[in-house]
């Protein structure tokens, strides 16, 4: 079980992000304190990857600031982050862990034990010795995760977790998150989903062309959504 | 085809003579690729990684090298190593280690090309994952490299294919001086130009047997690499 540490609350002020004179996100100001998971909704191009990498620190706004903890000095190697689409390293199931053990420094001796707890964590001690490109879609991404939490993060970031995995491989991720959950670690992640969003989210917030329409507790929000385009999103219609 | 039937004598017959070109020809090409693939990988990796102005040009220009014509490499070291070159003090013209220098001017080119598109794309596709885990610079370029393995053997293959089929260079460099400086290629070009086809003939296949045998072992190589590590 963790302690909470210095990364939260995470908070933006304001900030903007500008590409290539496209903005993508907008004057964005929030902050994601401790507790259940905080997930983000919205359309394609929405700006929830965006939202993601500079929250996770990848990214630097444009304009406006983004702080991590109480004094402003969270610590990046506490931060982990899966992606949508995650990139294999051309090496087996357990030795792309330990790589991702090897890069948060944690001791040689100690990294077999914790190999083998991780994929155990996320239903893949059978497929240590697999090489990890040819393990299938969901098994890509629930790798994924146990290298993200080789470093013991104290945040995790996950982009669309269960976009392209059938019903069975995006409930056994949801178990994984869950669990994750439960290790007291906050969880911060966009989806489409919005079953998915019901079920695992303590807090929802919605983002469309790049601005937060709306920031709410998950049960308010699926119950009474305060914007038009939220509502119009929880309807299915498709949001221009 | 008495010249063909001359050559398969000559290889079955054991000749020392022949085999003593082979072994020099193996050799001078292999260290020329080590040499290469040494500076060849890293600096392909450095400049697929990083970012300085004229970088652009540089590629062009590493692009460009890679059909450096072989006399032109040779006539540039000969005349660094002559006496009255800046390299003279050396002593190294129509050495062995001349004909290393000059392929491996040939080669490196090649690998250092061939390893920096391979890195570069790879980059692409594991630039955000090894940021995110915070993987400093060295550790990004030793993972690249491992990574890319098997794709950068294509690169010391092809480096190893120009410098074994290489003449031009190492005959001016080496000065085709029998048992100390003569290779397969420049005995090919002598014996051809004397007349002795047989023995011209013979080496050629035996150059091309071992060009095919290293490309079949590679690829052996590879393809069981690439089972074991997906």
């Amino acid at each position: 079980m963790h302690t909470p540490d210095s990364n939260l609350p995470i908070a933006f002020e304001q900030a903007s992000v500008i590409a290539n004179g496209v903005t993508i996100l907008d004057r964005v100001s929030l902050s994601l304190g401790h507790g259940a998971p905080t997930v983000l909704i919205g359309p394609n191009g929405s700006g929830k990857t965006t939202f993601l990498k500079l929250a996770m620190g990848l990214i630097t706004p444009s304009s406006g600031r983004i702080s991590w903890g109480t004094h402003g000095n969270g610590r990046l190697e506490q931060r982990a982050i899966v992606f949508q689409h995650p990139t294999m390293l051309r090496r087996s199931a357990a030795s792309n862990v330990r790589y991702a053990l090897n890069a948060a420094r944690i001791p040689r001796k100690q990294q077999q034990a914790r190999v083998d707890e991780l994929l155990a964590l996320v239903g893949l001690a059978a497929l240590g010795d697999r090489p990890a490109r040819r393990m299938s879609g969901g098994e890509q991404k629930r790798l994924a995760l146990a290298r993200a939490l080789a470093r013991d993060p104290t945040v995790l970031f996950l982009d669309e977790p269960t976009a392209s995995l059938d019903p069975a491989g995006a409930r056994a991720f949801e178990d994984v998150i869950r669990t994750v959950v439960s290790r007291n670690i906050k969880v911060v992640m966009a989806t489409h989903d919005l079953g998915e969003a019901k079920r695992l989210a303590g807090e929802i917030v919605v983002l469309h062309r790049g601005r937060v329409l709306e920031t709410s507790p998950a049960a308010v929000f699926f119950d009474s959504p305060k914007t038009s385009e939220a509502k119009r999103f929880i309807s299915g219609e498709l949001l221009a | 085809m008495p010249d063909h039937a001359s050559a398969f004598d000559l290889l079955l017959s054991g000749d020392p003579a022949l085999f003593a070109i082979v072994a020099l020809s193996l050799a001078v090409s292999l260290s020329a690729v080590f040499v290469g693939t040494i500076i060849g990988i890293p600096l392909g990796a450095l400049i697929a990684l990083t970012r300085f102005p004229g970088r652009e040009a540089v590629i062009v220009v590493l692009n460009a090298m890679m059909g450096l014509p072989p006399v032109l490499v040779g006539l540039a070291i000969f005349l660094a190593l002559s006496h009255s070159g800046p390299l003279g003090f050396l002593g190294l013209l129509f050495t062995p280690q001349a004909m290393v220098v000059a392929q491996g001017v040939l080669v490196l080119p090649i690998i250092a090309a061939i390893a920096r598109q391979t890195i570069e794309d790879l980059w692409g596709e594991y630039r955000d994952e090894l940021t995110a885990m915070r993987v400093g610079a060295l550790g990004c370029v030793w993972t690249l490299i491992w990574d890319a393995r098997f794709s950068l053997v294509t690169a010391v293959l092809a480096g190893f294919g120009r410098a074994a089929a290489e003449v031009g260079a190492i005959i001016i460099v080496g000065g085709n001086i029998q048992g100390f400086t003569r290779t397969m290629t420049t005995s090919i070009a002598l014996e051809t130009s004397k007349g002795d086809l047989s023995l011209a003939i013979g080496l050629g296949i035996v150059l091309v047997a071992i060009i095919v045998s290293i490309n079949a072992l590679a690829w052996l190589a590879r393809r069981a690499g690439e089972r074991l590590a997906g």
